[in-house]
């Protein structure tokens, strides 16, 4: 059957859905937009980033938000020599886990680094942060991808001494 | 409880793109062939269970139509998941516990071939933290793996050796897409993929179809000389953010086993849903597996891997293997969710 011509039609699936984000997911984005990170104190008083609705273990809705660092420690990495369509770099990268300072959970994001070789278990990465939105009366720059409160508010993470 | 066996079991032969046929010409050959194993008609069937994904067949409610593989007139009991083959069998599973279904029929079906599997995996990811990033399943399990490795629980080599055997048992299974003999230390020489995971860590893109039959009491035993009877069934779920979870192990296994009885007895054969190689390490550890354990005899997850079916495989090669005698008590674990999140475990034995 090989040899048939297939009819092949394209078809992109779309996630065109717009949610409100409520009170702890608002609360985590609102920061992002103005440049610092927070997280939701667990039913056990572990500092959970990014929060979470409601306790992993006891289910309990969680609502007590406190203020963690925008620089930690990475906990796992991944190195990705050929990235994909949507991955936060068209280039080589690394998708880690980052403890930020404070919190007890490490949370996914990607390591702006030129190879492999510079990635460790351990070591000590700090936010980089997009432009906040200028105000009213400012100039808005061409092309400049301003924090929003959405998650790539943080470009990525950088090495610590290289912020 | 009601005692209920797996009574026969088939598969399409898993391949890399399946492109001349549709999802109901990959089921029919598929669901004729387990009925005939069970010796019966679509008439004899009291409920049929399925499981697909429409993200894969790109379109709502995809699973009706594929209903026509079954032939559903006149008008027949049936419900479907989007979830691995082996929840179909864990729903038909407790629909027979219920008391009015005697056989039911489950099937699952997956063809990764039209898209980019790994991107496409990403849209069941939560939309807020993760989503928006594109984390692929590879990247994920790449972090998975290097938790593993920075605590010590394996090595590059253990998972090496997992690879290498997989396809090494492979070769006796005529269905599964890859196998051969590979030396795990060419193997380990290789260019990694997503660092630390080499692609012989990671499973093949796999169009594929399977289906199994399960039957109550002495139905089962009516229709089938040793049933494989589900001794206990359960499973378990982890919080989905990676960084809620302990990533060297799998506390849902370890939840599920307990539940399934998996240490009540002594276990011959396990057939485990490890897509990756460190996977089989870690779920070898939550289910207790001892080194005597006959471990994926069919190559597992590594071999062939279809979406929503490759669960539903894990039974049925479990179950097909106690009713040729080759096992008295088997496991049969599936996964799903990003590494490991979810998990099944289920546990087999001959009379």
């Amino acid at each position: 059957m090989s040899d048939v011509e297939v009819m092949i039609a394209p078809n992109v699936i779309e996630y065109p859905f717009r949610r409100t984000t409520g009170p702890v997911i608002g609360a985590f984005f609102t920061a992002l937009r103005e440049g610092f990170v927070v997280g939701v104190r667990g039913s056990d008083g572990r500092v959970i980033v990014p929060p979470a609705e409601y306790d992993p273990v006891t289910a309990e809705e969680l609502t007590e938000i406190v203020e963690v660092g925008d620089a930690g420690e990475v906990v796992s990495w991944a190195w990705v020599a050929e990235s994909l369509d949507g991955h936060p770099f068209d280039r080589p990268f690394a998708f880690a886990l980052v403890k930020l300072d404070g919190a007890d959970t490490p949370m996914l994001h990607a390591v702006d680094v030129a190879a492999a070789e510079q990635m460790r278990t351990g070591m000590r990465v700090a936010a980089r942060w997009r432009p906040a939105r200028p105000g009213a009366d400012d100039e808005v720059a061409e092309g400049v991808r301003y924090r929003e409160g959405h998650i790539a508010d943080i470009e990525c993470f950088v090495p610590e001494g290289d912020r | 409880m009601r005692d209920i066996a797996v009574i026969s079991f088939a598969q399409s032969p898993q391949v890399r793109r399946q492109p001349d046929l549709n999802e109901v010409e990959m089921l029919m050959p598929v669901v004729r062939d387990a009925l005939a194993g069970a010796g019966i008609t679509k008439d004899r069937v009291d409920f049929v269970c399925s499981a697909s994904s429409d993200y894969l067949a790109g379109q709502a409610f995809s699973f009706v139509m594929t209903l026509d593989a079954v032939g559903p007139w006149p008008p027949i009991s049936e419900s479907h998941v989007d979830m691995d083959g082996a929840w179909a069998a864990y729903e038909a599973w407790v629909k027979m516990q219920m008391g009015h279904v005697d056989v039911a029929l489950v099937y699952a079906y997956g063809k990764s071939s039209p898209g980019d599997i790994r991107r496409v995996l990403t849209r069941q990811l939560d939309p807020y933290y993760l989503g928006p990033l594109w984390p692929d399943s590879v990247s994920l399990a790449a972090l998975q793996a290097r938790c593993g490795l920075d605590a010590g629980s394996f090595t590059k080599a253990d998972m090496a050796e997992v690879a290498a055997r997989s396809r090494r048992d492979a070769k006796a299974n005529a269905w599964a897409q890859l196998s051969g003999d590979d030396d795990p230390a060419e193997l380990l020489g290789r260019d990694e993929l997503v660092s630390p995971l080499h692609v012989h860590d990671c499973p093949p893109v796999t169009d594929g179809a399977a289906a199994v039959v399960l039957a109550a009491g002495d139905v089962a035993r009516e229709l089938c000389a040793r049933p494989a009877w589900i001794r206990g069934i359960d499973h378990r779920i982890e919080p989905h953010a990676l960084g809620l979870r302990d990533l060297t192990r799998s506390v849902s296994t370890e939840q599920a086993a307990t539940a399934a009885g998996v240490a009540d007895g002594p276990v011959q054969l396990a057939e485990l849903h490890a897509p990756f190689t460190h996977q089989e390490l870690i779920l070898r550890s939550a289910l207790g597996l001892g080194d005597d354990v006959v471990v994926n005899p069919s190559g597992g997850a590594l071999c062939a891997n279809a979406i929503m079916t490759a669960g539903l495989i894990r039974l049925g090669e479990a179950a097909s293997r106690v009713t040729a005698g080759d096992a008295d008590r088997a496991v049969a674990h599936a996964t799903s969710g990003p590494c490991l999140q979810q998990n099944l475990v289920c546990v087999l034995e001959g009379e």
